[in-house]
């Protein structure tokens, strides 16, 4: 096929100076076909390090919070990570309620932080949102928690107050089931 | 993959044979008759004691993990029982862990005997962002070490350090939960951490084979940091073998003297007592501290006051030394004929150990207990908060500040036009030689 020659002059393939040819095209089919499949065999290789099927049916808890008395706190496990599970005083209430939302980091009122009608049962994540400590309960210059890695403290309400953490405690998507019971997850 | 002349001549019929068809011998023997500057003192046996170093952990490494269990119900267990049951396992055990240690005091002595005598500069750039590649995957393969034991240190040292990819915006949470294979630290990730850590030692392997080959292309540096120009290179050299190999041997044995007082005298002396309880995801230990050799990037970590501008400050370290060939101005490589710059280099030294001083102490801590401090934005000036920050900005002004400014204001010394002339006179010492102006050309 006469017509195929791009370059009459150079038969073989080679293009003037500057011209594309159809090897290049050729070239960079063959070269682009050659990454896909690359990341095609990677993408399951990669995959199988995320969680597996076992790990992720492990997703719900539940907990009695009328266990929990006043003033203390209870952690269990939830998915792997340490969950707390507070009953606050009045006075610890009534304290996170007062809190000016210009004096917080990460500006949250404590009733978007409870379900209504159980205000005093504060749910959040154990792990501090620096770098995943678990926080001593009741210490630090706030009265809730206190990050003893790199020194962050939070309230009662679990909002961070003071230090390198970002962001508030974690309140996990929970429900509360029966009466006192919760469902995490 | 030598950038001198093969010198080997096959002597037997079978190396005259095996030559032409795969040059082993050759290869080896090239390796070995590699031209040496004449002048290299004790610091430059670090990079044979670190190959060795390598060899001790695979070794050791390859035995541990016949007895290891990589599985959260047994792993704390397995490793107690390498120590008391298996036959030697104790002695294996700790010439893996405290050899961990002994690779990074060499790597860390080798890194600084690099920047003293300006052995990254041209034309070692190579040969210096490849050392970087291998620290970096040390430091990589020494943390997912450290988890294996699932003590309460691994255990928390693993969260808090993946939690550090948690803190990239956007992407964090989800690039988190695959690193974990979980919600949590968890069997899924001691599994594939065992997994890497038997892989990672194999890729510095390679890594070292791509640094030695481009030490081999580009030359070994000298204390007086003069390139030897091909005249010279009959009275300026010695082939590395015998000479460099004795010299290097020597300084292993004293060097494995100072390990064996480690293992057999004070095993633990460089580890935390909390990582022989078990691993428990429901209580923090109360003082986190990493394995020493990271205490400094730690500090720097724990200066930022902001999560993730930590984590960049903190990978900053470490990346910044990748640019340093082009962060120097200098012409001059070796600080012998720097008289300003070798001040500012033992500050930075002294500045590195303050810094990981302060990376095992608690940040609100007071630096000199008693003595009167002032509140400063977040903390008091007179707290390890403070003494990091300022720390850390040294740190960085050396590379960024200190090392640009520098090379280009101060007035080096006369340097010598061969490595013979400061120690010899007449025209041996200067035959051949060429004036440093005409070095640069090349």
């Amino acid at each position: 096929m006469a017509e195929s020659v791009v370059n009459a002059e150079h038969p073989e393939g080679g293009a003037p100076e500057g011209e594309a040819t159809r090897r290049d095209f050729i070239h960079i089919a063959a070269g682009a076909a050659a990454v896909g499949a690359g990341v095609m065999v990677a993408w399951p290789l990669i995959n199988s390090m995320n969680p597996a099927a076992d790990t992720l049916a492990l997703s719900t808890t539940e907990f009695d919070t009328a266990k929990v008395q006043e003033g203390m706190q209870v952690v269990i496990t939830w998915q792997g990570k340490p969950v707390f599970i507070r009953n606050r005083t009045a006075a610890e209430l009534q304290k996170v309620l007062a809190d000016p939302m210009s004096s917080l980091k990460d500006p949250q009122s404590d009733q978007d932080r409870t379900k209504p009608g159980h205000e005093p049962i504060l749910v959040v994540l154990g792990n501090c949102t620096h770098l995943g400590c678990i926080p001593t309960f009741g210490a630090g210059d706030y009265g809730g928690w206190f990050c003893p890695c790199h020194g962050s403290h939070y309230d009662a309400s679990g909002r961070i107050r003071k230090g390198p953490a970002p962001t508030n405690l974690v309140v996990p998507e929970y429900a509360f089931t029966a009466g006192s019971t919760i469902k995490i997850g | 993959m030598s950038g001198h002349e093969s010198t080997y001549v096959p002597k037997t019929g079978i190396e005259k044979w095996l030559d032409t068809r795969l040059p082993i011998v050759r290869f080896g023997a090239d390796y070995l008759a590699l031209p040496t500057p004449k002048n290299l003192n004790y610091w430059y046996t670090f990079g044979a004691i670190l190959s060795i170093c390598l060899v001790v952990q695979i070794a050791t490494g390859i035995f541990l993990a016949m007895h290891y269990q990589p599985n959260t119900a047994m792993a704390f267990a397995s490793v107690e029982r390498i120590m008391r049951d298996v036959n030697g396992g104790w002695l294996i055990r700790y010439v893996h862990s405290n050899g961990a240690s002994m690779f990074f005091v060499a790597v860390y002595i080798h890194m600084l005997r690099g920047l003293y005598y300006g052995s990254y500069k041209a034309p070692r750039e190579m040969i210096w962002i490849l050392g970087c590649i291998i620290f970096f995957l040390m430091i990589a393969t020494a943390f997912l070490g450290y988890v294996l034991p699932w003590g309460q240190m691994s255990y928390w040292g693993a969260e808090v350090i993946t939690n550090l990819v948690g803190a990239i915006p956007l992407i964090g949470e989800p690039v988190l939960i695959w690193l974990r294979g979980g919600p949590a630290i968890d069997n899924a990730t001691l599994n594939r951490f065992f997994s890497l850590h038997y892989l990672l030692p194999f890729v510095i392997f390679g890594v070292v084979v791509l640094h030695l080959w481009a030490l081999h292309t580009a030359g070994q540096n000298n204390p007086v940091g003069i390139l030897i120009p091909r005249e010279r290179e009959k009275k300026d050299t010695v082939p590395f073998h015998p000479y460099y190999t004795v010299k290097d041997g020597f300084a292993l044995l004293i060097f494995l003297m100072m390990f064996a007082v480690f293992v057999f005298f004070m095993p633990n002396a460089l580890g935390h007592a909390d990582n022989y309880i078990p691993a428990n995801p429901l209580v923090t230990p109360a003082h986190i501290v990493p394995e020493w050799y990271m205490l400094p990037f730690y500090a720097i970590l724990r200066a930022v006051p902001d999560k993730f501008g930590g984590v960049v400050a903190m990978f900053g370290a470490i990346g910044i030394l990748f640019v340093l060939p082009w962060l120097d101005t200098s012409k001059v490589r070796s600080m012998r004929y720097r008289p300003t710059m070798k001040i500012f280099y033992l500050i930075f030294v002294l500045n590195g150990l303050i810094l990981g001083w302060c990376g095992a102490q608690l940040p609100d801590a007071a630096v000199v207990p008693g003595m009167p401090s002032f509140f400063l934005i977040d903390g008091q000036l007179n707290s390890y908060l403070w003494l990091t920050r300022l720390s850390t900005l040294y740190y960085f002004a050396f590379f960024v500040v200190i090392m640009p400014f520098v090379g280009l204001k101060e007035t080096p010394l006369r340097i010598p036009l061969s490595i013979s002339e400061p120690v010899l006179s007449g025209p041996d010492a200067m035959s051949g030689a060429v004036p440093a102006q005409a070095e640069k050309k090349g």
